[in-house]
């Protein structure tokens, strides 16, 4: 399969990532590269195999759907790249 | 004596008898660090003014019988990819540069506050463990302290290379397709990836979730015996942890294999196998016969697709578990925006490396509507493939005995602008994480 230059962007843009003008001929380049070598598990004798999504037998698991407050909310915010007023903020999103 | 060569159950019988302090350990493992880290580049983070102040309080409160975990004292080192409370944690990425983790991941937890370790500092890595030489690293690259010319293999890298280097006695590193048995193999140090489950992941900065796995990087196996006694067990903070009595893994260790059932997997010695790596398995393989340990041929012909599965599933987890990445809460912010849009797509663009934007990429398109079926799915199936291959074998033998890495430790460079090559170097060691399998790196010694 060939990737075309209008996919990857399609691609980078559901990933919200941009690639400059000048990175995209290297990202085809290595995009294809690793996905001819992915394209290896077309060939893997798997008919009739089910999927394995996990590698243990864990199923759903449970637990209480219980509130455990989080008190250090100092600590959460230190990292915020901008806050006020104990709320993390972005630019306005509403006209 | 230098008693930074020493391991650490050789450190234990010293404090143990009282012969040595904690903040003799502690000053011997700093002053080492001193010496070697303007060759070795293996911290992200030093800790040593906090290093020395819990090992001198670790001392007097032994003194005064205080009661303390059995490893009390013992210095660590830790991959910067595990949550540690009031301390930067990085994944050596320019997303994380300033992140200062609000609590501790269970298995840092566990050691430093329960078992009352110190931690040294935290240890370089490729970007969110991302790459196989830590030269992904956004801070520095880590160095072979064999051959300061030479990569130390990765994702833990710094783990690795700070452990054979010995400035740390013991790490913690992470393996999701084959990082911590791969640097381990390149450093000369021993690496144990735990089967699926045994340790919880929670505070491990997710790469791929249904692959990760935290693992001990040491010196000698009884270390990593111990050390993986202490990580193990059930956590209710992740789910994936499995319910299993606790055991002391250093009873499993004796120094007899006769009888031992050892499949050789002919595929996992053919001509992509560098002959260095090959010679040194069949001395190996001798050797085990010597000793009365069963030794045959067998059939193991999933390495090729478990590879391809590997990267196909590992970054399609990753574009769904970096996307949390995007400047609002926590990480890097673009200073570049207008809009909300604007901080998601140049946070993530200026912040992240180019090998993490690559597999976000590759992630992002095999999921994508048209490809799902013919990579993901395909490699979901692929997964059950290798797991019933390894099934079958592990029937007939009691383990089975491959490579660890095709080749020995490249130089620095030799393979960083070809994605593609590096990927390659995983073929020997992504197929038990593809099944979930525990796997050991034993090194031949030389001390």
């Amino acid at each position: 399969m060939k990737v075309e230059k209008e996919e990857l962007l399609h691609i980078a843009k559901l990933a919200n990532i941009k690639i400059s003008e000048d990175e995209i001929d290297n990202y085809l380049l290595n995009l294809q590269d690793i996905l001819n070598f992915a394209n290896v598990v077309n060939k893997a004798p798997v008919e009739g195999l089910g999927e394995t999504i996990g590698t243990n037998n864990n199923y759903n698991v449970f637990r209480k759907d219980e509130v455990v407050e989080f008190e250090d909310q100092e600590s959460l915010l230190q990292n915020a790249p901008e806050k006020e007023q104990h709320m993390f903020k972005i630019p306005k999103v509403i006209n | 004596m230098d008693i930074t060569e020493l391991t650490v159950h050789e450190l234990k019988e010293k404090l143990d008898k009282c012969e040595i302090t904690s903040e003799e350990i502690t000053k011997s493992y700093l002053k080492r660090i001193d010496e070697k880290e303007s060759d070795i580049n293996a911290f992200v983070t030093r800790l040593d003014e906090d290093a020395i102040n819990k090992a001198k309080e670790i001392d007097s409160e032994k003194k005064a019988n205080k009661k303390l975990g059995e490893y009390a004292g013992i210095p660590i080192g830790i991959k910067d990819n595990m949550c540690t409370k009031g301390i930067k944690t990085t994944c050596s990425s320019k997303m994380l540069e300033n992140f200062i983790s609000p609590y501790d991941g269970t298995v840092v937890n566990k050691l430093l506050n329960e078992e009352n370790m110190i931690n040294l500092g935290k240890l370089n890595m490729d970007e969110f463990a991302m790459g196989s030489s830590t030269e992904n690293s956004y801070f520095k690259k880590t160095r072979n302290p064999w051959d300061i010319e030479r990569v130390p293999g990765g994702s833990s890298g710094g783990s690795a290379a700070a452990v054979a280097a010995n400035m740390v006695p013991w790490a913690l590193g992470s393996d999701t397709g084959g990082s911590i048995r791969q640097p381990a193999s390149l450093c000369g140090v021993v690496g144990l990836k735990p089967t699926y489950g045994l340790v919880s992941r929670y505070g491990l900065v997710a790469f791929a979730s249904s692959l990760d796995q935290i693992g001990p990087i040491t010196k000698d196996v009884r270390d990593s015996a111990i050390l993986l006694s202490l990580i193990a067990g059930k956590d209710e903070k992740d789910t994936t942890s499995v319910d299993i009595p606790k055991k002391d893994y250093t009873l499993s260790l004796k120094n007899d294999v006769k009888g031992l059932k050892i499949g050789v997997p002919k595929e996992f010695f053919g001509d992509g196998i560098n002959k260095e790596v090959k010679d040194v398995l069949y001395k190996a393989i001798e050797k085990y016969r010597e000793l009365g340990a069963i030794v045959e041929e067998t059939s193991l012909n999933i390495a090729e697709y478990a590879l391809a599965a590997y990267y196909i599933i590992a970054c399609a987890e990753a574009s769904s578990n970096l996307g949390r990445f995007d400047g609002i809460r926590y990480g890097y912010r673009t200073k570049n925006y207008e809009t909300l849009k604007d901080i998601f797509v140049n946070s993530r663009s200026e912040g992240f490396g180019a090998e993490v934007k690559r597999r976000i990429i590759l992630g992002t398109y095999v999921l994508s509507s048209g490809y799902y079926d013919a990579y993901y799915k395909k490699a979901q199936q692929v997964r059950t493939l290798v797991k019933n291959e390894f099934a079958k074998n592990l029937k007939k033998y009691d383990i089975l005995l491959t490579p660890t890495s095709p080749i020995t430790a490249f130089k620095l460079g030799e393979k960083s602008e070809n994605p593609l090559e590096m990927y390659l170097s995983d073929i020997c060691t992504v197929s038990v994480n593809v099944a979930g399998l525990p796997r050991n790196f034993n090194s031949l010694r030389i001390r």
